[in-house]
């Protein structure tokens, strides 16, 4: 069979609970989006590929969950060209957009959209040509789509079937990365753990690529996957590569927050909002936006950091909803309209014992994506030789606040670049000599005193509550005091585990990486002193001139460093 | 007086002999199974195995286990206010508790 002929394994020892060694020239940690295409394009450059995931492959991770739109010029429903769409995404950025990685996002993507295509992903079509719809923030109509709420789960399984068909790489779930191995100054791979067995499994690579998604699963409300706990910013910190924009978190307003529902997205109810004027109201019933300035008069057009502020602060008021979000009705629409917008969608909804015609339900903001990451170059380069990164955990490219509908084409044409850039290290460094050895792994320390699983939902709440969408300094302090209490509680070695599987293992390592990249989120915040797209400071209202500066982080011995730059996105001189 | 779920969850790893722990878990309308069973390590006991990954977009299809006897999805399977059980699947090897090996067999470690 084709695939799987790609990294040599070599077990070391046949024993279970002892270690492993895997040798491969590609390492791509994470099988979402972006770290399959870029497993494609590494493999199809000649290189062996050894792509895992803590989860299964092609399951976890941003894409799959992705239920709306793809934005990309392919200019197949209006005239249009990537520069128009770099001028979107670069306005949406607020300045602070690294304009090299917006092209690219924007350039590359038409010919990934294209090339996903002809693997089939099956973009939904009218009068013989892509359709293609407006989203927020678009000039023109420029998102494909397979169907609705099922665009991610398509293009997962596209890339993944994909995956399989391509020879020369090969696919391991299950396997956790705790440290990357970087030996004079180069990666040269990463230290992992099986989950199942609790084996040691060491990897050599001429080539890591870190494509383990964004953090939202920091924040009590988020939209993530259980997956998405910010581990790869941490693996790149700990290895000496440098973060860039961490403070720009973005909430999405109307994430379902009750009745329980269950099989549907948070975010799912955005499109109807939009498409059918969903009002939102108070906990007494009452149109409340117009009290943060909003004149939606009918029309719904409320940007999402101002619907953010408004919810958020009537709720503060006392006139929230039961839950403390707002209401959303769609209470002055007829079933039958209701029934057309919805298709599908309103049996899954009913199922939930909801009917829309009889009743409000209840949203609140969640946060959704993380628009700062590793920092990288035009080829995926981070500033340490050997490693890469690609998609969501790639900061730069959508500045202080995401374009609707550009994660997924960040995901596949930043994966591809990085696929193409890993594979070319590897031949160019096909005749030198390769100090692939690994360190010996710590040995674990006491028993653990505390309940992890319970310690990573105070760090959700402190995140929310601190460091959520509207920010202040005496909150991001507190932050910052609870953050650092549990940093020492948590410990930096990990404590004994029982041999095999053990659940509260994950947790600890997944707390050990949250926590470091909590402190960076909260950290550069504070520092940040204006409002600036998804950063909003209420003791700093308005954006500053001055700060058209990007933060950059760094690991300085065990503390976090912080650096200013100009943004490369300048205004054109007159 | 709010409602509970009594957890009948069949717990241990290969090779051991299955014991059934009893946890009580308090209802809220509209939960899922899983809901639950993160309700349990966050509050009770952080060693219990379950795999998930997106929690309820039913988009990762990892969370399958059997509940009552039938195979389900945790994050579909909607909790009612009764004892209700909650099992590995039969069918594929266990790994700890909850978690069953359900990966294809080419993507596991030491498939290679």
């Amino acid at each position: 069979m084709l695939g799987n002929r790609g990294a040599r394994a070599r077990a070391t020892d046949s024993g279970p609970a002892s270690g492993m060694h895997l040798t491969t020239d590609v390492l791509i940690i994470g099988a979402g989006g972006a770290g399959m295409y870029a497993a494609i394009e590494a493999a199809r450059r000649g290189a062996t590929v050894l792509l895992i995931d803590r989860s299964l492959i092609g399951r976890s991770g941003g894409t799959v969950m992705a239920q709306m739109t793809v934005a990309v010029a392919v200019g197949e429903e209006a005239p249009d060209h990537w520069e128009h769409h770099l001028a979107d995404t670069l306005a949406a950025g607020r300045g602070l957009c690294d304009p090299d990685l917006a092209q690219l996002l924007c350039e590359d993507g038409v010919e990934c959209i294209r090339e996903m295509d002809t693997w089939g992903v099956g973009w939904a079509r009218a009068n013989g040509h892509l359709s293609q719809v407006m989203a927020p923030g678009h000039d023109r109509p420029r998102c494909v789509y397979v169907d609705f709420l099922n665009t991610g789960p398509a293009v997962s399984r596209t890339l993944r079937t994909q995956v399989i068909r391509t020879p020369g790489i090969r696919r391991v779930g299950d396997l956790v990365v705790t440290d990357l191995v970087v030996k004079d100054s180069i990666c040269t791979g990463a230290q992992a753990i099986h989950n199942a067995t609790g084996a040691a499994v060491s990897i050599t690579a001429r080539a890591t690529i870190i494509a383990t998604g964004g953090l939202t699963r920091l924040y009590r409300r988020n939209s993530a996957s259980a997956n998405m706990g910010g581990d790869g910013y941490a693996l790149a910190l700990r290895a000496g590569a440098e973060l860039i924009d961490m403070e720009f978190v973005q909430f999405f307003p109307i994430g379902h927050l009750a009745p329980r529902m269950i099989g549907m997205d948070p975010i799912m109810w955005d499109p109807f909002r939009y498409k059918l004027g969903g009002r939102l109201l108070n906990g007494a019933m009452e149109e409340f936006t117009h009290r943060y300035g909003a004149t939606e008069g009918g029309k719904y057009v409320l940007t999402r950091d101002l619907a953010t502020y408004a919810i958020i602060k009537e709720a503060a008021a006392g006139r929230g909803s039961p839950h403390g979000g707002a209401y959303l009705s769609f209470q002055h629409l007829s079933r039958e309209v209701l029934k057309e917008a919805f298709g599908p969608v309103i049996d899954r909804i009913a199922k939930n014992g909801i009917d829309l015609t009889q009743q409000p339900i209840e949203v609140a903001p969640i946060a959704h994506y993380h628009m700062g990451g590793i920092q990288v170059d035009r080829a995926m380069r981070t500033s340490v030789e050997g490693l890469f990164a690609a998609g969501e955990a790639v900061g730069g490219a959508n500045g202080a606040n995401r374009l609707s509908g550009n994660a997924i084409t960040e995901a596949l044409a930043f994966g591809r670049v990085a696929g193409r850039s890993a594979a070319a290290r590897v031949q160019a460094t096909a005749n030198a000599s390769f100090n692939g050895a690994m360190p010996n792994r710590p040995s674990p320390g006491r028993a653990m005193r505390f309940n992890p699983a319970e310690t990573l939902a105070q760090l959700q709440d402190v995140m929310q509550d601190d460091v959520g969408p509207f920010r202040t300094k005496a909150g991001l302090e507190r932050a910052l005091v609870a953050i650092r209490s549990m940093r020492a509680e948590v410990g930096d070695t990990m404590p004994q585990f029982a041999a095999g599987h053990d659940a509260s293992r994950l947790d600890w390592l997944d707390l050990r990486s949250m926590l470091q990249v909590a402190e960076t989120v909260a950290h550069a915040a504070l520092l940040r002193t204006e409002s600036r797209g998804a950063h909003q400071r209420e003791d700093f209202p308005g954006m500053d001139d001055a700060w058209r500066i990007n933060q950059t982080i760094r690991l300085d011995s065990a503390d976090i460093a912080i650096a200013r730059r100009p943004s490369l996105h300048q205004p054109a001189k007159p | 007086m709010s409602e509970t779920v009594v957890l009948k969850i069949r717990r241990g790893g290969p090779g051991e002999t299955p014991r059934t722990e009893t946890h009580a878990v308090p209802f809220e309308p509209g939960q899922s199974v899983l809901d639950a069973l993160r309700w349990v390590r966050v509050h009770t006991d952080p060693s219990l195995a379950i795999r998930y990954s997106c929690i309820n977009a039913n988009a990762c299809k990892e969370c399958m286990m059997q509940v009552d006897g039938k195979t389900v999805y945790a994050c579909l399977a909607r909790l009612e206010a009764r004892e209700m059980r909650i099992e590995p699947l039969p069918n594929k090897a266990l790994i700890r508790d909850l978690v069953t090996e359900i990966a294809p067999t080419d993507e596991r470690l030491g498939s290679g």
